[in-house]
């Protein structure tokens, strides 16, 4: 599916149009990843369109927790012609989790990034409606960063049931 | 030690017999009020158990499918596993018409709320089957976002499975239509023990023993003592 | 109260606009709430409907109704003991669900499939196919008010399901896709159970089709309503039958096969038009090509191992744990700890009955998905739900929301 040297001719033309915007490529089992600067997402995602890569598969959030920048923003590109695809990943900090919504390119982004906001709490720029959409809309925290504790109910036992339930449940 | 006990009145409603019931049990019922538990407890429980009879074979279950569980429910509803031969094939989605609230799928905290809230607008009797793992425990699950049913309302029947099978779930309903048609009605509070909220005659005695001779009666949890003697 | 307070203002989005109708008077929006309990919602969803009079202006879809962190828990398991967690989503095609997973992990690993397991794989997939098909068909004649489809529909998932149980045990969520290949060989009178039922399906679904298409009542609440065209389709990234139906070609099965699916011939439908009758056309035309497909697969189904024999991945057959030490060894530590995943990132996308369902694993080197992020198709195809009902009655959302098929266990995850 994704092109194999032919992500190094997309880098360069990405590094001609703008030399900050493009942070490194990597061609990995498969898989062109090309880490761009988040400031610079629209333009990168514009340039990539059209050449030929206008089709948002998944638009996803992943935390990278040790290593900084933490969060990670990461768009799927596919290419309906050539059936092609290459991965943007635009890594944001935790302190200042901001990027500009895609929203203006893509309506069908709208869900996406709400989810990476209701469960990373990276915030997107420009997005019309920016609540939560999985979790309920009071709930603190940001339940998919790995810093967040997995949570649920304890398991019962003999020695501990008492306590949680009272006798005799 | 005295217990006081107030007359009981003539009426037969409900709070009647279970004073009723609760001297009987003690073995302090006097005579024409043995006499008339006796009448009463003769008929009412041949027209109950006819009412119960009743009431275990027209279900009207609602449909309440979650997630994963809810495709098993329909299977049962489908021609293989088919609950029409008992009749409860009339899935009702209003709550107001409904008596089974079979909770099938995971129950996830933005959710719970709206559970419960459904299950108080059901009128009495109504009964509460929670089908599959994920809603009698948390399942596979266990994290931030379920809920086990247990926690927010009384259930009457688990049925396990990943997700169990129609036949599983039949035999779940065919479990609880058991228990309706042998017990006697009662309010869901009496059926769950869901004590501490309701009115209780606390017997007053001259010595102060307090609670502790209220033997076989449900209290107050705070006049419960454990065991020590409180002291008035 | 301020969580109350903000969640107030923050539902403002919908636009309360009192539009004139002529002749001076004016007409008062109506925000209705529909659901999350409500008989005609495929699943636990919430819509916001703003109506005027009988036509719907605008919808809102709330969601999260059924929202388990299946990603979370996922990260808290080693990758065999995640495909149970994984294949729980989309729960109506579950073998889709533990495919795109294990379809990551093995590009991460680097692992062959063989061809025999691929080939199961794609029996598997496309019985799943059906019956995710089959369960849309009878419940959304149920919505429209053909209720005798359901049990017809039913039936033959009966028959699926027994398939499904006699190669793995289970009726659903078999756990039978596993990382490199599939759990176990098929057993013995599952060809013959099979053959018979390929044999039967095409009539059955003529059956169907002779049911629900001389009624005039239901073509015409099917036919031209709620037709979105394929350039907004493809603005919100929708997949799948949606868009075969308003007329792009767009299948993953053909345009990039995977698990030898180029090995067979089949033909995808597509629609022309874009309305709620071309898109159950679209799908009910899906049951035919799968049938096909399972046909092929099965006659041509090569010999050989059912999963691959690395032993650093899969676990060693039972009957070598009596006599090989390194086995048990193998055994042993595939069970406790799993396998390690060389670092790196992976994305398998697939074609499930919704559209692409893609599966996103990111590994650290350790025994345990570091992210597991699973595109559900339901989740992106649900915004497609307000452009295609503007404008349209309250029946006509009704229909829509049956014709898109959300499965609520995806969206939510």
């Amino acid at each position: 599916m994704p092109d194999a040297a032919g992500l190094e001719v997309i880098a360069d033309e990405l590094r001609a149009a703008d030399p900050s915007s493009v942070l490194g490529t990597t061609f990995d089992r498969g898989r062109a990843e090309i880490q761009i600067d988040p400031s610079k997402n629209i333009e990168v995602i514009e340039l990539l369109r059209t050449r030929g890569f206008n089709f948002l598969a998944s638009l996803h959030g992943v935390d990278y927790y040790p290593a900084e920048p933490r969060l990670g923003v990461v768009y799927e590109l596919l290419d309906m012609k050539e059936v092609d695809r290459v991965s943007l990943k635009a890594r944001v900090t935790i302190d200042a989790p901001k990027i500009t919504s895609v929203t203006s390119i893509w309506p069908g982004a709208d869900f996406p990034e709400r989810e990476c906001y209701d469960m990373f709490g990276v915030v997107f720029e420009g997005h019309p409606d920016l609540r939560r959409i999985l979790m309920p809309e009071d709930f603190e925290g940001f339940p998919q960063r790995r810093d967040f504790p997995i949570g649920g109910e304890p398991i019962l036992f003999t020695f501990n049931e008492t306590e949680r339930y009272g006798k005799d449940r | 030690m005295e217990i006081k006990r107030e007359a009981i009145p003539q009426d037969m409603d409900f709070r009647s017999r279970q004073l009723m019931s609760r001297d009987m049990l003690r073995g302090t019922l006097e005579d024409e009020d043995l006499e008339r538990f006796a009448e009463q407890a003769v008929m009412t429980t041949t027209l109950d158990r006819a009412v119960a009879w009743a009431q275990g074979n027209s279900i009207y279950p609602m449909t309440f499918g979650l997630a994963c569980c809810a495709i098993e429910m329909m299977s049962i509803v489908a021609a293989r596993v088919d609950i029409a031969r008992f009749g409860f094939e009339a899935f009702r989605a209003s709550p107001r018409q409904a008596d089974l609230l079979i909770l099938s799928g995971r129950v996830s905290t933005k959710m719970a709320p709206v559970i419960r809230r459904i299950y108080d607008q059901m009128l009495e009797p109504k009964f509460a089957i929670s089908m599959g793992a994920c809603c009698s425990s948390t399942g596979v699950f266990n994290n931030y976002a379920l809920v086990p049913s247990d926690k927010f309302m009384p259930i009457d029947v688990h049925v396990p499975g990943c997700p169990p099978r129609p036949e599983a779930l039949a035999h779940g309903i065919l479990k609880l239509r058991d228990k309706i048609q042998h017990n006697e009605r009662e309010g869901w509070r009496e059926r769950y023990d869901a004590v501490g909220t309701e009115e209780v005659v606390l017997p007053i005695t001259a010595h102060g023993d307090g609670p502790q001779a209220a033997v076989g009666q449900s209290g107050p949890l705070i006049g419960r003592s454990t065991g020590a003697s409180a002291g008035a | 109260m301020t969580a109350l307070g903000d969640y107030r203002k923050r539902e403002e989005s919908i636009s309360y606009s009192v539009e004139s109708a002529g002749m001076g008077e004016t007409h008062e929006l109506l925000s209705l709430n529909i659901g999350p309990h409500h008989p005609a919602t495929h699943g636990v969803l919430r819509l916001i409907a703003t109506l005027e009079g009988e036509v719907v202006r605008d919808i809102k879809p709330i969601i999260g109704y059924v929202h388990t962190g299946i990603e979370k828990t996922a990260e808290q398991k080693s990758y065999w003991k995640a495909i149970p967690v994984v294949e729980r989503m989309d729960y109506l095609s579950y073998y889709f669900n533990a495919m795109a997973y294990c379809g990551a992990v093995e590009t991460l690993l680097g692992l062959e499939i063989p061809p025999r397991a691929q080939y199961l794989r794609v029996i598997h997939l496309e019985l799943n196919r059906i019956m995710s098909h089959l369960v849309w068909l009878g419940t959304s004649a149920l919505d429209l008010g053909a209720m005798s489809m359901f049990w017809y529909c039913f039936r033959e998932r009966e028959a699926i399901l027994d398939l499904f149980e006699m190669s793995s045990g289970q009726r659903m969520h078999t756990r039978y896709i596993q990382i490199g290949g599939v759990f176990e060989d098929i057993p013995a009178g599952f060809a013959a159970k099979l053959q018979k039922f390929v044999d039967g399906m095409p009539a059955r679904a003529d059956q169907y089709a002779d049911l629900l298409e001389k009624n005039q009542i239901l073509l015409s609440r099917l036919r031209d309503t709620c037709i979105l065209d394929e350039e907004t389709l493809l603005g919100l990234n929708v997949t799948g039958p949606l868009l075969r139906a308003a007329g792009n070609p767009w299948d993953l099965r053909k345009a990039a096969p995977y698990s030898s699916y180029d090995h067979f011939e089949f033909k995808i439908p597509v629609g022309s038009v874009g309305d709620n009758y071309d898109r159950y056309r679209v799908r009910h035309a899906e049951l035919y090509e799968s049938t096909k497909i399972i046909d092929q697969a099965l006659n041509g189904l090569p010999e050989g191992p059912t999963i691959a024999d690395d032993r650093k991945v899969v676990l060693p057959p039972r009957h070598e744990l009596a006599t090989s030490m390194e086995a048990l060894i193998h055994h042993f530590k595939l069970v406790t700890e799993g396998f390690r995943v060389p670092e790196g990132e992976a994305y398998y996308p697939i074609e499930s009955p919704r559209g692409e369902l893609g599966c996103f694993v990111r590994s650290d080197g350790s025994a345990k998905p570091a992210r597991v992020h699973m595109r559900d198709p339901s989740f992106v195809n649900l915004q497609s739900t307000a452009p295609m009902v503007k404008d349209s009655y309250i029946a006509d959302l009704i229909a829509t929301l049956a014709m898109v098929d959300p499965v609520l266990g995806g969206v939510d995850r």
